[in-house]
């Protein structure tokens, strides 16, 4: 036996750090579908209780998986500060906690902090974290990178225009870009998810992006979100991408199962700082989303929570320009409803940003979860609270390729109206000279795609 | 804001696309019927998700019902896995009723959406079945599975040991349509089928794959299928 804890004088004894991990967790069905979650609610209290009073030198000393068997266990493990850590090595995880959400912890305190955690310390933190407390250490973190503009200023709140077509046919591409611009969306980027995942196709689409990027002279940047492989064939070939983009998993088979490796990844590093058209340092774009390992088979008796939090580990070696949770996408079996996609998205987006990520989260539902668009307003106001750096929006929040649903263009309005907060300063700018906002707000030619309209 | 001015130029914007554009704003808000028109279409959605498939219909194509393992909705939802295998009572009135070793096992299934069966098995279905004969094969004795994966073809696969599948199955609805309805087939799918031995034609209904044309499409690759004994990726069409 590992370790016991007596919740209302019933004992619950562990037999390893996995289950302690796994059984701490808020309730999801996707840990209930790997078989792994706490059979009730006491139970997982003990689990919390038991993960309070572990050291987070007993977390780092107990690998969940060790690295020698897995890449992304080195790249999180060789990235510790071992002068952070020693310093920190016998701090409780309630420690931790108590840390973190102390007042006079400021955000820069965290971030240097986070030189010293591990991604199974992160998560650890959050299992015995509630709503409100993610929400709060988490705003406190500002995250600025720079591409070809800077975003995630304190007071900004970005946004992706994701103007995706069901034939990745390009005027109408085009037009529900035009649509997005017209309501002050797309300051983070353009980003196209394709139908069809050819060199050709893939080159098609970033020329046209970067065409309009050009035309209205916006400063934002390109991306197509197609397999990384793709994207490198067309850029090879002279394609103009701000930025490269790939999903993540928490583990290496879980990105063998995205045909994925880490020494792919650097190939594509070196293309984008070699080939990329953007000037600043922060030229990735990641996206992640609790459950994929699990799909893939790939988790290790891991909990989601957990790997979503290795994800970040991952992330953070490549310094990306955005990163965000997909965070209700997968479906049901992993996060079955409102409650849970909600919490997933207050830890997905806290535990980016304590590994110093510049996070943004796709705030959205399939229409197989017991949810619907009003918990979409729900949580994209918390995490407006929260301090995202971006969030997604499509034309009403319906994506007509992908058949999910996010957020509305009028729902970012929205929640930089009602939290007073703006687009990127130089979009803003731009936003200004043509007329769509002025002195924090719409102008009353806002939300009139034809603004655009010399060429469609 | 759209203006009168404008709105000639909205409407042709709109026909280069299926997205919601053009549909204007109150405050930073939408207007009234974009906006109830979006819910309108999530409802069909949800309704086709959490709905059924009625008896009358099953009775009028003589299809007699099994169940997997999936108990209730939330649960079929949650557990995939459970969705794949039959429930013991499945096994056995399979058995019992159904022709044994059949050349084409036809198996319809509610899946993610009761509503694509609703409304196309009445097109798809007689079709399908002309479509097979027409091709001089013969079928086994077709039923519907009520909870069903698309994997739930290689537990059936098992206890009737068909030559060809083909599963007519709901598939997760979107917005724009919540009534499209898959056609997965595969060439003896027992225990251990890879899903690259799968084969499918998505997006049968009305506005997309019309039945008629996906049940004769249906009946040319399952020949094909039987003649060069194999499906999926390997299978030259």
């Amino acid at each position: 036996m590992y370790k016991k804890a007596t919740v209302l004088g019933h004992t619950y004894s562990f037999h390893h750090l996995k289950e302690v991990m796994a059984k701490a967790n808020e309730e999801r069905s996707g840990d209930q579908l790997a078989g792994i979650s706490a059979e009730n609610m006491k139970e997982r209290m003990a689990a919390k209780s038991v993960l309070a009073d572990l050291t987070l030198g007993e977390i780092r000393n107990s690998p969940l998986l060790p690295p020698e068997q897995d890449e992304v266990s080195r790249v999180i493990e060789e990235s510790v500060s071992t002068p952070v850590y020693e310093r920190i090595k016998n701090w409780s995880v309630a420690e931790l906690r108590e840390y973190i959400l102390n007042d006079e912890t400021t955000g820069s305190d965290l971030l240097q902090l986070s030189e010293g955690l591990t991604s199974e310390m992160i998560a650890a933190a959050a299992k015995i974290m509630s709503n409100l407390d993610l929400i709060q250490a988490a705003s406190k973190i500002e995250v600025i990178t720079h591409c070809q503009t800077k975003i995630g200023q304190k007071g900004v709140l970005s946004s992706r225009a994701q103007p995706n077509h069901p034939s990745d046919h390009l005027p109408g591409m085009r037009v529900s870009l035009y649509e997005a611009l017209s309501y002050g969306i797309g300051d983070a980027v353009i980003g196209i998810n394709p139908v069809i995942d050819t060199t050709d196709n893939i080159y098609a689409l970033l020329v046209e992006t970067k065409d309009i990027i050009d035309r209205f002279a916006i400063p934002t940047q390109n991306c197509v979100l197609s397999h990384v492989t793709t994207q490198m064939r067309a850029i090879e070939k002279g394609a103009p991408a701000d930025l490269i983009f790939q999903s993540l998993a928490g583990t290496q088979m879980g990105n063998e199962s995205f045909g994925i490796s880490i020494p792919l990844l650097e190939e594509a590093n070196s293309l984008i700082y070699d080939k990329g058209t953007a000037t600043g340092p922060n030229r990735w774009y990641f996206e992640t989303g609790q459950g994929s390992e699990l799909s893939s088979e790939a988790h290790f008796g891991i909990d989601q929570v957990t790997l979503e939090s290795r994800c970040y580990g991952l992330a953070r070696k490549f310094n990306p320009f955005i990163v965000n949770t997909v965070v209700g996408f997968i479906g049901p079996e992993y996060l079955y409803d409102s409650k849970q996609v909600i919490r997933a998205g207050l830890e997905d987006h806290f535990m980016g940003k304590m590994h110093g990520l510049p996070m943004g989260v796709d705030v959205c539902y399939t229409n197989h979860m017991r949810a619907d668009q009003n918990d979409m307003d729900t949580l994209s106001t918390l995490l407006s609270a929260a301090g995202v750096n971006f969030v997604i929006g499509v034309p009403m929040a319906d994506d007509c390729m992908l058949n999910y649903q996010s957020l509305s263009f009028h729902d970012i309005a929205t929640l930089r109206s009602i939290f007073h907060l703006s687009p990127a300063p130089e979009f803003e700018k731009w936003l200004e000279r043509a007329g769509i906002m002025r002195n924090g707000a719409l102008t009353k030619s806002a939300g009139d795609p034809t603004l655009f309209m010399n060429k469609v | 804001m759209i203006n009168k001015d404008t709105n000639e130029q909205i409407i042709r914007l709109k026909q280069h696309t299926p997205a919601r554009i053009g549909v204007g704003r109150t405050g930073t808000r939408p207007l009234t019927k974009g906006y109830l028109s979006f819910r309108i279409d999530h409802a069909a959605a949800v309704d086709a998700v959490f709905g059924e498939v009625s008896e009358d219909l099953l009775r009028q194509f003589q299809l007699f019902t099994v169940e997997t393992r999936f108990e209730t909705k939330e649960h079929y939802l949650k557990r995939p896995d459970h969705g794949r295998i039959l429930s013991e009572k499945a096994c056995e009135v399979i058995k019992e009723r159904c022709f044994p070793a059949p050349q084409v096992q036809v198996v319809v299934s509610d899946g993610l959406s009761a509503n694509a069966i609703e409304e196309n098995l009445p097109d798809v279905y007689p079709a399908l079945m002309d479509s097979i004969s027409a091709n001089g094969l013969q079928t086994g004795t077709p039923f519907f599975v009520k909870g069903g994966r698309v994997g739930c073809m290689d537990a059936i696969g098992e206890l009737l040991k068909p030559e060809a599948f083909v599963l007519l199955i709901g598939e997760r609805p979107g917005l724009v349509c919540a009534h499209s309805l898959s056609a997965y087939m595969c060439y003896r799918p027992r225990k251990g089928t890879k899903e690259s031995d799968r084969m499918v034609i998505s997006n049968i209904h009305r506005g997309g794959t019309p039945p008629v044309e996906a049940a004769a499409h249906i009946g040319t690759i399952i020949k094909k299928m039987l003649e060069q004994q194999t499906s999926g990726v390997k299978l030259m069409l």
